[in-house]
């Protein structure tokens, strides 16, 4: 049991008051009879452990430690998009785990479970995979929770890693914590960095607080450690020259594959290209004033063989699907170039493009923070740049 | 782990709904005090998570379409009956706070430890419905491990339900590449997406007829698991090693200039990078 004692004897009047006031969450009280108090509000912060020592101390008793030396290696969790087509996601995870096993000397399973999964499995040898362990059954055909969780028990079970990595996508955010649940084990959603030490503690680093924050995290003593990564966090990986890896099928015994959903029907959504595939992002921000303004961005977007995207205040606005969103609380995209036009750059929504390769801004207000992050910041107004932009490319006969 | 039983009367009865609900800060700006790395929230507002009010109000309609009966359950301080009284303003019958210092410092498998023991005290509930992510986690994962916990199946990013009667839920959610139409055996959870309903104001009447309702309070002591290293940080497998603000550590160019002037460096930028190369 671990929590923050109080020693109460220590605490004078001045240190009381100041206990008070010190809490970000207000969890600190003093009752009538004097004595310090922490309410539900506490979150664990430990600001009082720091602010005060002299009388709040955490307290850890030693839970049970885990035996580290037997769960090796790192595993990724691949997702399918289609009949026997990877989802970009799990190569680029492909990649880190072969980064992450390198430092600890380790090798690179990977987790494939669907129907008819044609050659994903060679492809991911082909991408540097040590193993791959195929489940190829037909109730695996669609993403239904109880089949798929089963098949991943199986897996992290036989070859018991140190590490699982999942892809933040709408299925590996079902599939990742259901395990994780099942396995009693940390979970830590959206990691922008990961690391991993010598003993397999892998140092994960995700925002918070709508990216205002970046939080450092360990699973210090269970295992397996699950992350998830979105897409287009970490770069797509090169093929490897000579693939040496194997591929293994298992198989669910039919009490592991029953599940409690019956899919009825499967619609395939229109194949849009989403913004993550878009080499270039015009994106627009609160800048914009009216909707009808939106045509000219849309019109540079064209010019540039690139998508038109938004922040948060445009998307609410109901100018834009929320597709076409970026930030936390959207898409992470990574073009090879982005405009942000009239976009102030906060938190939440650098942290859904800052991996971009270049980026423009333009802004009237000098002090804006996109310009912390763009490459080329342009002081300015849109609607004086933008128009005289495009009669420029209109001029080479572009549009 | 206590399971949620199926009703064994197959009876027509009414349907038993659960929603999730969270209090969040009221904004996510928050700092981190360089000097001791702590979060420095002075004075931050909080108000119901935006997402938790789809949820609500799928509820709602299925109360309204099969009079069901809505109880909202939240994991937080005191204060955060705030919240419950919300959703009384919007319709929810019933609210239960579950609130502890046992279960401070949770992380995703705690927090949905602790729900999933609450719903079990609470419940039994045909149906759980939470919103698809809170803005200050921001993780979307504690509905899935809640539902794991609970031994129930569970479908994320529904955006549409068909049908619910006592034994199966009929709805539709987005997959990655397409809509999913399924049927989900009762007991289960869902979460929403935000296309499912537009949610409806709190009315003034709700909050007047509400305001003496009682919220059932419940602490470690309440539920069937009492092992307090089960909650709160005890319980929680991830350590927050430290936090720290984003860096920002980019080579800076500053065009400053007329609206012609910068038209014409931007355009030459793009020229020279093969930007307007004409395909067509």
């Amino acid at each position: 049991m671990s929590g923050i004692f109080i020693d109460q004897d220590r605490a004078t009047p001045e240190l009381r008051a100041k206990a008070v006031k010190l809490c970000p969450f207000g969890a600190i009280e003093v009752g009538g009879d004097g004595r310090i108090s922490i309410s539900a509000g506490c979150r664990m912060c430990r600001a009082c452990i720091k602010a005060l020592p002299e009388i709040f101390r955490l307290e850890e008793v030693k839970a049970p430690q885990v035996d580290k030396s037997k769960w090796q290696g790192i595993a990724v969790a691949a997702e399918l998009a289609g009949k026997g087509e990877l989802h970009p996601v799990s190569i680029e995870l492909l990649g880190k785990a072969r980064e992450l096993a390198a430092k600890i000397d380790g090798k690179v399973t990977v987790f494939l479970a669907g129907f008819e999964t044609g050659n994903a499995a060679d492809e991911l040898l082909a991408y540097g995979a040590d193993r791959v362990a195929v489940y190829d059954q037909k109730e695996l055909e669609h993403f239904r929770i109880e089949p798929h969780t089963a098949a991943l028990e199986d897996f992290l079970l036989y070859v018991r890693p140190a590490v699982l990595l999942v892809g933040g996508t709408s299925t590996g955010r079902q599939l990742a914590p259901s395990a994780a649940a099942r396995f009693r084990t940390g979970l830590t959603a959206d990691c922008t960095v990961l690391d991993i030490k010598p003993n397999t503690d892998l140092e994960q680093i995700r925002p918070a607080f709508g990216g205002n924050i970046m939080a450092h995290i360990n699973t210090p003593n269970h295992r397996p450690q699950f992350a998830t990564v979105r897409y287009k966090i970490f770069p797509f990986p090169e093929r490897v020259g000579h693939p040496s890896g194997v591929k293994e099928f298992r198989t669910l015994p039919p009490e592991k594959l029953r599940s409690a959903i019956t899919v009825e029907q499967i619609e395939p959504l229109p194949v849009e290209k989403g913004i993550e595939e878009a080499a270039v992002i015009v994106a627009a921000g609160k800048g914009v004033r009216r909707r009808e303004d939106l045509a000219m961005l849309r019109e540079l977007a064209e010019a540039l063989h690139g998508q038109l995207a938004g922040s948060r205040c445009v998307i609410e606005a109901g100018w834009l699907d929320h597709k076409h969103q970026i930030g936390l609380s959207g898409r992470t995209v990574a073009p090879k170039l982005i405009i942000c036009c009239g976009i102030s750059g906060s938190v939440q929504f650098a942290a859904g493009m800052k991996g971009s390769e270049k980026i423009v801004a333009i802004n009237t207000d000098p002090d804006a923070p996109i310009f912390k992050i763009a490459h080329i910041g342009i002081v300015g107004d849109i609607y004086e740049v933008i128009p005289a932009l495009l009669e420029r490319i209109r001029a080479k006969g572009v549009l | 782990m206590v399971c949620i039983c199926v009703n064994s009367n197959w009876r027509k009865r009414n349907v038993k709904i659960a929603v999730c609900i969270k209090q969040v800060p009221g904004t996510t700006a928050v700092e981190v005090d360089p000097a001791t790395g702590t979060l420095k929230r002075d004075g931050v507002e909080s108000k119901l998570n935006p997402c938790d009010l789809y949820a609500i109000e799928t509820a709602l309609r299925l109360k309204e379409k099969y009079k069901a009966s809505v109880t909202a359950v939240t994991m937080g301080p005191p204060q955060a009956a705030a919240v419950l009284r919300e959703s009384f303003m919007m319709g929810v019958d019933e609210g239960v706070l579950v609130s502890d210092r046992k279960f401070a410092g949770a992380d995703v498998l705690s927090t949905a430890r602790t729900l999933s023991q609450a719903l079990t005290v609470c419940g039994p509930f045909d149906l759980v419905i939470c919103g698809r992510q809170t803005t200050d986690g921001d993780t979307s994962q504690v509905g899935s491990e809640t539902a794991e916990l609970l031994k129930v199946p569970h479908v994320c990013n529904v955006t549409k339900i068909f049908s619910v009667d006592d034994r199966s839920i009929s709805a539709a959610a987005v997959m990655p590449r397409c809509l999913m139409k399924f049927r989900m055996e009762l007991p289960a959870l869902i979460t929403v997406d935000e296309s499912i309903a537009e949610p409806r104001l709190p009315s003034y009447k709700l909050k007047l007829a509400t305001a003496d309702r009682k919220i059932r309070v419940l602490t470690l002591a309440d539920l069937p698991d009492r092992e307090e290293s089960h909650y709160g940080q005890s319980g929680s497998p991830t350590r927050v090693i430290r936090v720290f603000p984003p860096e920002h550590d980019v080579k800076k160019e500053r065009w400053e200039g007329s609206g012609q002037e910068t038209a014409a460096r931007l355009f030459d930028l793009l020229d020279a990078g093969k930007y307007l190369q004409n395909p067509r």
